[in-house]
């Protein structure tokens, strides 16, 4: 039995569907992130394990013991805002100690533990100091120690970096791994930024439309997706539409050419089906495998230790963007050159086709429709 | 007031739903907490039964019940005193907009330093009593150069400037509230690196986004203007509002009471309107104060 | 040369260079000033000068000392009295009127209908809420003769009067102040506060005495001043409804000022600065006391 359980939990508002039929279990210690689009109903869920919502439907364990009904100031959950939600009127110290206070703790208990935590997120000495004068990434960090002060056995994190600036997203985000570590409390972190997801959690739950798309480690989800949606979704798969010519061989269509997928293709002859290859798979020249695709440079991007090139594969509009990392020797290929392109079958993912076949995308466009 | 604010920031992606977990202490389902409907029911008898009061008393009249609201509308003074007031108020208005709109605005971008003593200088008349200000205006303007209250018109005159300074106090709250909601300094800007000048700048972009403060504030404005007895009553403008009804409450025993709740309707149904034009902006509305 | 830096401090990059930027700074205000001169100004000034001679014409300072003769102390008792007692009160069930259309989950609309009628409550001052209330509860008064004939037959009326009179008649504009100002900081408690604290494990008291109520708490204080000045300065209600019998601050000013026949001008001024003095304390304690609030509840 896992130590935080979701089992069949749905939540409905009057009518909309929020959260469908969302089964989970996360063991003691492990880090967990829910990662989608804005409404797939990840913070919903969140705020279900935390108690802010009742949920319509199913049931939720911590421990063993159902919190399902409990009122969310019965749960020992500890939850870290997206707006960081820090008291105005009370010292960071204040801040901190408050779910001890309220608990009747002792004093002398009390700001033991309140230095230790300043000490552990670095703003030790500062207890008193108000909210206001700390900047956004202080008090993210004053609001994650308050949560920890209780000891809470589950901690709920509400896309706490959202509001804040890249550079200090990213230190942030290594500190809050990193104490989760020391301390091995379970962990959800609900995300829509799919690199914090992956380069945090031990697990990733990817949601669409209050339903679970997949739920697996960090590489599974990006190598392996199981869903057009997760594919698009996470990292920046290209997908194509190709049609199948041969599908126990797994030789497929793409824009006129033949390639070859890793294995036997679930679909039959002639039926399209959803391609997706990653960009870093894909190599210029043809040494990167077996399957060998032509066509004219739209655009090369640089992105600083990558630079993206993006061909043009026919004159519908089917394009590839591959990945090389940034060499400043090598010179980029010229815009409108004809290159050829190599990738192994194995780095050729079929999908599970969706209902009707949208229109081809790439990576960039992909994103775009997602804005 | 915030009935013109309306609308309730959204949190989270799920909007405005309440779950009722977190809007209670304990788990109270239920349609609004026992101790509310107490609390609104007593509210709601103390502010009304007076009103019940004066509508009786309007009604005392025999054989026709309403012969004290006929009688209100067919006397010229009532058309008169309101229309006087009303045209007062308006212009008042005008002019405390004119004056007040460019100031706030002024004084927020180009000089926040000065800011304190603009907003100690509107709350003064607050500060001061109205016989005072009146008898005040009077001794000034009645010698010396300016000889304002030698003439009719220079009393009027004298009438709206001391309104216009009456109003400061909400004027100058409404426009700075709403003055802070909007990003005065990027809008400027914007309008500034497409070619405006300053009066265009007020005209076309910050007096149309204050559109609901300035409402609020007019509406005020006027229900004070039209309320205000005592620099009229000095200033002998005995056609205004305010003096006729307290003329009215010493020779006529029911019409005033009809003049009270006709008035008080209206106004009423003024602030519904503000609200309802408000309705979805973010500019908190100006508070009244009475005397 | 310093406003030149602290013009320049503010960060004004819109301006032409320091030299017109300083007049023109300054000649954008000059219309609001002027106007405030003419019209407020020199009243005030005429008030200060005024409050300096007697009713002969001779500079005296006679006046101050004469306010703490005949009436005058009491007018200041009672004015300050009452404006005590109904800021306290008028605070309270303000606040707890505010409170049950924003907390306490009434309809929707009676909460448009409390606050747009506040909105008119709060300016129905004067000739007809005294009459209002006269009729009501006074001797003949229908509520009156209501629980008379409901058997309480020793009830004549509330004594409109007496201070008590007055105060229950000034309820009627600063219950709804109060509402006005005090609903939208209600609605300004975020709640995400109250979800941190009972993520926290705060029961609902614990809430609202460590978080809710303190950071309301300047509102509140500010608000119940801001009623104190304003009943303080009322003056055509309980002049209706006393008829001058009650003497309070605004009606003795009013008629030395005016009225009566051995009327003394000057000392009427002067009370007048009194009034002044005990208004803009009143009027600066409210302003910080604002500052503070909207520093919290903007954070």
């Amino acid at each position: 039995m896992a130590f935080l359980e979701l089992e069949g939990v749905r939540k409905s508002f009057a009518g909309t569907v929020a959260v469908e039929n969302f089964d989970l279990g996360a063991e003691k210690g492990e880090f967990v992130s829910f990662l989608g689009p804005s409404g797939c109903g990840k913070t919903t869920t969140l705020r279900m394990i935390a108690g802010f919502e009742l949920p319509t439907a199913g049931s939720i364990r911590i421990d063993g013991s159902e919190v399902t009904n409990r009122p969310p100031n019965r749960r020992n959950v500890g939850m870290v805002f997206q707006s960081y939600a820090l008291f105005p009127n009370m010292t960071v110290a204040d801040n901190i100690g408050f779910g001890m206070k309220v608990r009747g703790k002792p004093r002398d208990r009390i700001n033991t533990k309140v230095a230790e935590l300043l000490d552990l997120i670095h703003l030790g000495g500062r207890g008193d100091r108000f909210p206001w004068q700390l900047s956004g990434g202080q008090q993210q960090r004053v609001a994650l120690a308050r949560a920890l002060a209780i000891e809470p056995q589950v901690l709920l994190l509400d896309e706490p970096l959202s509001a804040l600036d890249a550079k200090i997203r990213v230190a942030l985000r290594h500190q809050i791994r990193s104490i989760q570590r020391q301390l091995g409390i379970t962990t959800v972190y609900v995300t829509h930024d799919q690199e914090e997801a992956l380069s945090l959690s031990d697990r990733v739950v990817v949601m669409s439309e209050g339903r679970i798309e997949q739920v697996g480690a960090p590489a599974d989800i990006y190598n392996f997706p199981a869903t057009r949606f997760v594919a698009s979704f996470v990292g920046t798969l290209n997908l194509l539409e190709a049609r199948v010519v041969d599908a126990p061989a797994g030789r497929l269509s793409l824009a006129g050419q033949e390639i070859r997928a890793g294995g036997a293709v679930d679909a039959s002859n002639g039926s399209p089906v959803t391609v997706a290859i990653r960009p870093e798979g894909i190599e210029l020249g043809t040494n990167g495998g077996t399957n060998q695709v032509t066509g004219a440079v739209e655009d090369v991007s640089f992105l600083g230790s990558i630079v993206r090139t993006r061909l043009r594969l026919d004159d519908a509009g089917t394009t590839l963007s591959l990945d090389t990392f940034n060499d400043p020797n090598l010179t980029a290929p010229a815009i409108d050159s004809t290159v050829t392109v190599s990738f192994p079958p194995e780095a050729c993912l079929v999908l599970a086709s969706a209902a009707a076949p949208p229109p081809q995308t790439d990576a960039v466009t992909a994103a775009e429709a997602l804005l | 007031m915030s009935g013109a604010g309306g609308a309730q920031p959204p949190f989270g992606p799920i909007g405005v739903m309440r779950s009722w977990l977190h809007t209670s202490d304990g788990g109270r389902r239920g349609f609004g907490a026992w101790w509310a409907w107490v609390i609104f029911i007593l509210g709601a008898l103390y502010f009304i039964l007076p009103l019940v009061g004066v509508f009786f008393h309007s009604i005392r009249t025999r054989p026709d019940i309403f012969l004290a609201y006929r009688q209100v509308f067919a006397d010229p003074a009532f058309l008169r005193g309101l229309g006087y007031s009303f045209t007062a108020g308006v212009i008042t208005v005008v002019v405390s907009l004119l004056i007040i709109v460019p100031t706030a605005y002024w004084v927020r971008l180009r000089v926040p330093r000065l800011r304190p003593v603009v907003e100690f200088v509107t709350l003064m008349p607050f500060v001061i009593p109205p016989v005072v200000l009146a008898f005040g205006l009077i001794r000034i303007y009645s010698q010396g150069p300016v000889r304002l209250a030698a003439s009719d018109t220079g009393l009027n005159v004298m009438l709206i400037g001391a309104y216009v300074v009456l109003s400061f106090p909400y004027m100058y709250r409404a426009v700075d509230t709403g003055l802070a909601s909007i990003d005065v300094r990027t809008l400027t800007e914007a309008a500034q690196s497409l070619g405006s000048g300053w009066t265009r700048i007020l005209a076309r972009v910050i007096f149309p986004n204050l559109r609901t403060s300035l409402l609020s504030g007019a509406f005020l404005t006027l229900a004070i203007v039209i309320g205000e007895y005592t620099i009229a009553q000095v200033l002998a403008r005995t056609m205004a509002f305010a003096p006729y009804l307290s003329l009215l409450g010493r020779n006529q025993p029911y019409q005033p009471a009809a003049v009270s709740l006709i008035s008080f309707g209206l106004t009423w149904l003024a602030m519904i309107l503000i609200a309802f034009l408000g309705r979805g902006s973010r500019a908190r509305v100006q508070v009244a104060g009475a005397r | 040369m310093a406003d030149v830096a602290a013009v320049r401090e503010q960060g004004a990059q819109i301006a032409p260079p320091a030299r017109s930027r300083l007049s023109w700074s300054w000649l954008g205000l000059v219309p609001f000033f002027l106007f405030c001169t003419a019209f407020l100004f020199l009243p005030v000034a005429f008030l200060i000068l005024g409050s300096l001679y007697d009713p002969e014409g001779a500079i005296t300072l006679q006046n101050y000392a004469d306010l703490s003769t005949g009436i005058i102390p009491g007018a200041f008792a009672n004015s300050i009295e009452i404006s005590v007692v109904t800021a306290i009160a008028g605070g309270i069930f303000g606040f707890l009127l505010a409170a049950s259309v924003t907390l306490g989950r009434l309809p929707r609309v009676l909460r448009t209908a409390l606050l747009t009628f506040s909105g008119v409550a709060s300016n129905f001052a004067g000739v007809p809420l005294a009459l209002a209330f006269i009729f009501t509860l006074g001797t003949l008064g229908f509520l009156t003769t209501f629980l008379q004939s409901l058997g309480l037959a020793g009830f004549r009326g509330v004594n409109l009067t007496s201070k008590l009179g007055v105060e229950i008649v000034y309820m009627y504009f600063q219950f709804p102040l109060m509402v006005l100002i005090i609903a939208p900081a209600l609605e300004g408690l975020r709640r995400e506060w109250r979800e941190a604290a009972e993520n926290m494990g705060a029961s609902a008291f614990q809430y609202w005495r460590y978080v809710g109520l303190p950071i309301l708490t300047p509102t509140i204080l500010g608000t119940m001043i801001l009623l104190f000045g304003n009943a303080f300065g009322a003056q055509a209600t309980a002049f209706q409804l006393t008829g001058g019998t009650l003497p309070l601050v605004t009606l003795v000013i009013s008629s030395q000022i005016r009225g009566d026949v051995l009327h003394n001008p000057g000392l009427g001024y002067a009370m007048a600065m009194g009034m002044v003095v005990i208004m803009g304390v009143s009027i600066l304690l409210y302003t910080l006391l604002q500052r503070r609030a909207e520093h919290w509840l903007r954070a």
